[in-house]
């Protein structure tokens, strides 16, 4: 904790004034981290170096585009065309909003398996939660500037959503679209908000690392750490390991950038925006897909609610949820690893999402088991089967019932296995369960 | 006044001193101050005023075959106008009212029956319906049907299956002529 001596003599005026190297070297250099991470704790600076990148590639895009209806699907197909490289600042761009969301779930999984979420560490995990928010967001409104078909139909049900709030709904719709449907006034805001959110991200994200540095990492044995035997320097040990790390993920990334840069697309976005043409499926992107099977899951009307809003208080709920996780898990122990029963319910509900996004994929009414031999009802024309809409209230059941019933109830139920004394010391002859310390 | 009162270890009177009033009205008048110019910023997002300006269309349906459909644009939003066949029209007045999610009569959605004119915009997340076009589906009710979701309407646009919880709008409109139609105003313009 003893402020550095600097040999570099500006280097000393300066943080005389500004104790900005001593800061750096505390956070980043002599910041003790638990001995025992592992490489999911690769994943929270793998994010924040795809957020920088995806800010420098967005603003180099943002020299080229033009945010008008008339004129955005266009230039985006001169930025693949003719601008120099053009094509790989928007394929990184493009690739990396997926690489983004499937770094920050590996990150908030790792967090649940480990339960990084609890004390004292709640605020961290629902700026967390906030962070995720404000991307979806962010990558909603992003997807809708090349003014493809996927994107003004998409943004045409996303924004409908408010349309469910009663009463206002209406006037709060023609305030999101500036008009009558989404067109040239709706492109031109979303731009402009699309260029600021990230930056609102990076502000949550250094508050998001405040909150960690000041109890540190979780780590895969869930318990606090002890003293100076119990952790190593961030640098140059995490340091290395995350420049690892860094190397095995880009060359993932580069492998989509340079030999599937549409993997994650959707053919129709090369086609044009028009308002009269609905696409005969309208998917969001594939990280939004879960949600999207929460909010089509609701066809039923409860009380004097409507479907459609229960639909899109569920899909709000699903996410809201998460920040009330370190409230939700009663459990003293921390880290799967010692709870016998919530180590596979864990994996239940990775699952669990995992089956929402293939139902958000498919239509509702399609057979998730396909038939040839399915005689359609010659009335309605629906198909006698096990339908993805089925599929799809299932798992939303499940997502709730996960959250609100199966984890507070582990936290009273489940008897968690002996806890290790230390990290330093990880077996430890008759260690039992403790409460866990403040730290 | 102030200096008659005993204070409180705070510094402040119980019943509060003349600062504690200048702070409460400097707070009440900025803030009042603050949320007045919050307005312009909120509602320099509604619609704007040439937006506004496109808020009537007319359209000439002379040239609509009997069972044609015919969409135009109002306001950014398609515009559905069939002439219906007497089938159509037949089979829209015989459904029983209270059954329907969103009760209404057909005579209340068609001023003259031969002529539907309803937003095509679906109520439940704002697809376009298909059932324009001769070789569209449309859906299990003969009117349209909404591939997004799988909403169904009947030939007088009436929700009768799917997600959506209301019928597809009827938009206000006047004949100004046997064959001319003026969306967006249900009063002649004078």
């Amino acid at each position: 904790m003893s402020a550095p001596v600097f040999k570099n003599p500006i280097v000393r005026w300066v943080d005389y004034r500004l104790p900005i190297f001593s800061f750096m070297h505390h956070e980043m250099h002599e910041y003790p981290a638990p001995r025992n991470l592992n490489y999911w704790w690769n994943f929270g600076s793998l994010s924040g170096i795809v957020l920088m990148a995806m800010i420098v590639t967005g603003i180099v895009l943002a020299m080229h585009y033009t945010p008008h209806a008339d004129m955005a699907f266009a230039s985006v197909e001169r930025i693949m065309r003719d601008v120099n490289y053009g094509w790989l600042i928007r394929y990184i761009h493009m690739n990396g909003g997926s690489m983004f969301f499937l770094l920050v779930y590996i990150h908030i999984f790792r967090g649940l398996y480990y339960g990084s979420y609890k004390a004292p560490r709640e605020l961290l995990w629902i700026l967390g939660v906030v962070i995720l928010l404000l991307m979806m967001a962010t990558a909603f409104m992003g997807y809708v500037l090349p003014w493809g078909q996927m994107s003004f139909w998409g943004a045409t049900v996303i924004t409908n959503l408010f349309s469910a709030i009663p009463w206002v709904g209406e006037s709060v719709v023609a305030w999101l679209w500036g008009g009558f449907a989404v067109d040239n006034p709706t492109l031109n805001r979303f731009y402009s908000l699309h260029y600021l959110l990230p930056f609102a991200i990076l502000g949550v994200v250094f508050l998001h690392m405040w909150a960690l540095h000041r109890f540190g990492s979780n780590n895969p044995l869930g318990i606090d750490t002890k003293g100076p035997q119990d952790t190593i320097p961030f640098h140059p040990y995490y340091t290395y390991k995350d420049l690892y790390g860094l190397g095995v993920f880009l060359i993932v990334f580069a492998i989509f950038v340079f030999f599937a840069p549409n993997f994650f697309g959707e053919p129709d976005n090369y086609i044009q925006a028009d308002p009269l043409v609905t696409p005969t499926h309208i998917v969001p992107e594939w990280y939004l897909l879960p949600y999207y099977a929460i909010l089509r899951a609701i066809t039923f009307d409860i009380w004097f609610l409507e479907a459609k809003l229960i639909g899109v208080i569920a899909m709000f709920a699903s996410i809201l949820l998460l920040m009330f996780l370190p409230w939700l898990d009663r459990s003293p122990v921390r880290s799967a690893k010692f709870r016998p029963i919530y180590k596979w319910v864990f994996w239940v509900f990775v699952i669990d999402c995992v089956i929402l996004g293939v139902v958000g994929a498919n239509a509702p009414g399609d057979l998730v088991f396909p038939n040839p031999e399915a005689v359609p009802d010659p009335e309605t024309g629906d198909l006698p089967g096990f339908k993805y809409l089925l599929l799809g209230q299932i798992a939303t059941a499940y997502y709730f019932l996960h959250l609100l019933a199966v984890i507070p109830l582990l936290g009273l139920l489940e008897r968690p296995l002996p806890v290790p004394h230390s990290i330093s010391r990880p077996v430890a002859a008759g260690a039992g369960v403790r409460r866990m310390e403040k730290a | 006044m102030a200096e008659t009162m005993k204070p409180a270890p705070d510094g402040h009177g119980d019943s509060g001193t003349r600062r504690d009033f200048l702070d409460l009205a400097t707070v009440a008048i900025g803030g009042m101050g603050v949320i007045s110019l919050a307005w312009p910023f909120i509602d320099q997002m509604n619609p704007s005023a040439d937006t506004l300006a496109l808020k009537t269309i007319e359209v000439d349906i002379a040239a609509i075959e009997v069972g044609q459909s015919v969409t135009v644009v109002w306001q950014g939003k398609p515009v559905f106008i069939r002439r219906r066949t007497a089938e159509e029209i037949a089979t829209a007045g015989s459904v029983a009212i209270d059954d329907l999610r969103d009760p209404q009569a057909d005579i209340d959605r068609a001023q003259k029956s031969e002529w539907l004119i309803l937003v095509g915009v679906c109520t439940h997340l704002g697809c376009i319906p298909l059932g324009q076009k001769p070789t569209d589906e449309k859906g299990a009710f003969g009117g349209w049907y909404c591939p997004c979701h799988g909403s169904h309407y009947d030939t007088s646009g009436r929700i009768r299956r799917g997600p959506a919880p209301e019928n597809l709008r009827v938009p206000p409109y006047i004949y100004l002529t046997d064959t001319l139609v003026l969306i967006g105003e249900s009063k002649a313009p004078a």
